[in-house]
């Protein structure tokens, strides 16, 4: 069968399923797992038998409403969707028992409704706040097509870019690529056209293709969300960008605690086999490419484009200068362009929608939408997308919701160990990739935690520093051992042992290296000690002159005490200490011995639900 | 041995194919051994020595065996905020084990590890395959069921 014609009946099977059948959907990303999805399936499995009602079960991935995981949507005939949260067991039982078999949808779980036709009492997922403040192109598949089944892709219009760019040439898609003004969603935002004409004007026979899945940035999971959720478009964007720098072998290197974004690779890859999307000669055209797949092994180090080389040629993964760069030298020494997975994606979209389409939002130097994981201390955690512009206010308070436990915002870390803390006062700052420069941050990858008043800034950046001392690759000096004298000097201050002298020490060590650093692994590594002295001195100050840990999170500074009028001797404490640092009998008011006490805060999170008796205090 | 053979002679033995064949031959036995060492080294032409750099190098691959159940604490920054060092704590409390070590039994071991990627769900671990999300120190006992 031809391609048009696959795509036309995939369409229709697609569009069938949506409206004319009874199915469950299940969002099977990595969260949703986490969070029970199978065992949720497992429970929908055995009451559909139960009834002999017949009802499709199918896996999708992570529509990015994480927080409110395991997610299930149900479809019936005539109706629109519906998306439930917070399955549990019972929960499962009810919705197929209620809404899939009886037709009667249960307002009290319900997220919300997608598709056309309304619903009593349920409004439109799309609709709420969280959502309406979004735009979802990257992720426009993500939770509503099945990932393993290129049918689904090619049904919502995949490929079809791919088939565009295969009438054009490099120029025309370069074009095409810099008219849509799309910059690099690895961290760095280099403009991805001219990566790729650099590439080209190389002028060799072999010029390879790298997509960049190691995400080793901590705090974010845009990259996996996608693979597992809507690998094809991904690959799709692989396709493209092969084509137009005339590479034959492309690699992705994906980092191995991702498995199951791995597995849903290398299915997607045999279905591009089995449909003429991949191998010799693609679609008639005399285009051959070839995928390889190659699992990273953990080295945060190899996220950066030289290391990352070394390390698919075998090597340890340590950078080496630039230039040359690696579109004039790279793997085997040969041309290469490295891009993000978000990037790959991005030229997929822009293929498949036109240049204009895609730079319809944005602002007038950073195009299009990105990606964010919205994680920490806010109420609605997940993965979301918004045009760039938008600020972190709106993010992590409409979208996100606020902060946890209705605590108070402190700041929100962005660009992972690279970046920095934007403090509350910045908070109007637009996601950009010049405005966050100027509040000392950068966009990074997209990880943004946020963090409340209980996040002590110090302690903040010393586990960056932790963070980037073990994962420095040791080859530079400054980076090898600076980073460790600053992870000391910081320790130093949370351990209540820092001097003023430390203040001055950090900024000269701050200066070497960063000046001194082959990568910007060791020249970024400060960043986290100069955003947090520059917008949290007083933390600082504190916890040297005052002994005082404002946030009240670094251990030598507290001790837990038992309110006496509060406490009613419920033995709850007692019982869940691991060390037996408290001592009461029931009905009578408990005591905590601080000679025993190893400060683990078991007492107060049991406590807090009951009388909130247990209260951290400063030690002096 | 034989098993070790049926690895390899997936591979042309070229440099490129070392970490790709450490990573499968860890799979298999949960660790490299000496005698894996040498046969690798044999098989590739790279010297032992250098295969060590290479591997050490990688946080993945360990050279002793793993626990019955392997748990890995992640310590990404929204895990870190939400209060990884507690989970880390408890489980080294509950085995009376560090990080990094086996119990004597084989029953389990600890590792931390960098982000899993369920950050939206932190404090994460991993237990085998098996992520486990929303981690408190009052649902550590989900890790060792
Ligand atoms: C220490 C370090 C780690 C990095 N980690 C990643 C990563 O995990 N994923 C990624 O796409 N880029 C990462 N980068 C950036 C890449 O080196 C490279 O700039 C990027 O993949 C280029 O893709 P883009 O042009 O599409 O942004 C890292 C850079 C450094 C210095
Ligand atoms: S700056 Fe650090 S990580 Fe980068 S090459 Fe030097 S030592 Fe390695
Ligand atoms: S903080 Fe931990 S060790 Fe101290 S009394 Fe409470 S439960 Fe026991
Ligand atoms: S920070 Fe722990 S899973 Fe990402």
């Amino acid at each position: 069968m031809k391609l048009e014609e696959i795509v036309l009946k995939e369409k229709k099977d697609y569009n069938d399923l949506f409206s004319n059948k009874n199915a469950v959907l299940i969002g099977s990303a990595t969260c949703g797992n986490s969070a029970g999805a199978q065992i949720a399936q497992k429970i929908i499995k055995e009451e559909l038998e139960k009834a002999e009602y017949d009802c499709d079960i199918v896996d999708v991935g992570c529509i990015g409403l994480c927080y409110v995981e395991p997610i299930i949507t149900v479809l019936k005939p005539d109706q629109p969707a519906v998306f439930y949260g917070n399955v549990t067991k019972k929960v499962a039982r009810q919705i197929v028992n209620s809404h899939i078999i009886k037709g009667e949808p249960l307002q009290e779980y319900a997220l919300g409704t997608y598709g056309e036709g309304r619903i009593d009492g349920i409004n439109s997922l799309f609709e709420e706040k969280s959502m309406k403040l979004q735009e979802r192109r990257i992720l426009r598949n993500c939770g509503l097509i099945d990932p393993t089944n290129i049918g689904h892709y090619l049904a919502k219009g995949g490929y079809s870019g791919f088939m565009r760019a295969l009438a054009m040439n490099s120029a025309e898609i370069i074009s095409e690529m810099k008219k849509a003004g799309v910059r690099g969603r690895g961290g760095a935002g280099f403009p991805t056209w001219m990566k790729w004409q650099f590439c080209i004007d190389s002028n060799q026979e072999t010029n390879y293709l790298i997509c960049n899945a190691d995400e080793g940035d901590p705090g974010a999971f845009m990259n996996r969300s996608l693979l597992e959720s809507d690998p094809h478009s991904v690959l799709e964007g692989i396709l493209i960008a092969a084509k137009t720098i005339h590479a034959e072998k492309a690699y992705i290197y994906c980092r191995a605690e991702y498995p199951l974004a791995l597995e849903r690779l290398e299915i997607a890859i045999a279905q591009m086999e089995e449909n003429g999307l991949l191998g010799e000669n693609i679609q008639g055209s005399g285009f051959n490419l070839e995928i390889i797949i190659k699992e990273g092994a953990g080295a945060f180090v190899c996220g950066e484009e030289t290391a990352l080389m070394a390390s698919i040629e075998g090597e340890r993964g340590t950078p080496r200068t630039r230039p040359p760069f690696p579109t004039t030298e790279g793997l085997f020494g040969k041309p290469t362009v490295i891009n993000n997975v978000e990037t790959m994606a991005s030229a997929a979209l822009i293929l498949q929608k036109g240049a204009e389409t895609y730079s319809d939002v944005g602002t007038k130097e950073s195009k299009g939408t990105k990606t964010f994981s919205l994680v920490g201390q806010v109420k609605n955690t997940g993965l979301i997308e918004v045009p760039l512009g938008t600020t972190l206010k709106e993010v992590i308070f409409d979208i996100g919701g606020g902060i946890v436990d209705d605590g108070n915002f402190k700041a929100v870390q962005i660009g992972g160990p690279s970046g920095g803390c934007v403090p509350l006062h910045h908070i109007d700052t637009p996601i950009d990739y010049s405005s966050l420069i100027g509040v000392g941050a950068m966009m990074g990858s997209g990880g943004l935690v946020v963090m409340d008043e209980k996040t002590c800034m110090v302690e903040v950046a010393r586990y960056f520093l932790e963070f980037i001392q073990r994962e420095s690759c040791g080859k530079c000096v400054p980076c090898r051992l600076g980073t460790k004298q600053m992870l000391d000097v910081l320790t130093d201050i949370t351990e209540g042992k820092g001097t003023e002298e430390d203040l001055e020490i950090l900024p000269n060590l701050a200066q070497g290296i960063k000046q001194g650093s082959l990568c910007a692994l060791g020249q970024s590594s400060p960043n986290p000690v100069l955003t947090t002295t520059r917008f949290f001195m007083n933390e600082y100050e504190s916890h040297i002159k005052n002994r005082i840990c404002p946030a009240k999170e670094c251990k030598e500074f507290i001790q837990f005490a038992i309110d006496p009028q509060l406490c009613d001797g419920c033995m709850v404490c007692l019982k869940s200490c691991p060390v037996g640092a408290v001592s009461g009998s029931k009905d009578e008011v408990h005591e905590i011995d601080l000679d025993k006490c190893i400060k683990c805060g078991t007492c107060m999170d049991l406590c807090k639900k009951k009388k909130n008796a247990v209260e951290v205090v400063n030690a002096l | 041995m034989q098993e070790l053979n049926k690895i390899l002679s997936r591979y042309a033995g070229d440099k490129s194919d070392l970490i790709p064949l450490l990573q499968d031959v860890q799979s298999k036995y949960g660790y490299i051994g000496e005698e894996h060492m040498e046969e690798i080294s044999n098989f590739t032409k790279v010297p032992q020595s250098e295969i060590y750099g290479v591997a050490t190098f990688y946080t993945q691959f360990r050279f002793t065996p793993k626990g019955k159940k392997h748990i890995a604490v992640c310590t990404g920054t929204a895990c870190h905020v939400t209060g990884a060092q507690h989970v880390i704590e408890g489980v080294e409390r509950h085995l009376s084990i560090k990080e990094g070590e086996t119990t004597p039994d084989g029953e389990y071991s600890l590792e931390s590890v960098g982000c899993l990627g369920c950050c939206a769900l932190a404090p994460a671990a991993m237990v085998n395959d098996e992520i486990k999300s929303k981690l408190s120190l009052r649902s550590l006992k989900k890790l060792f069921r």
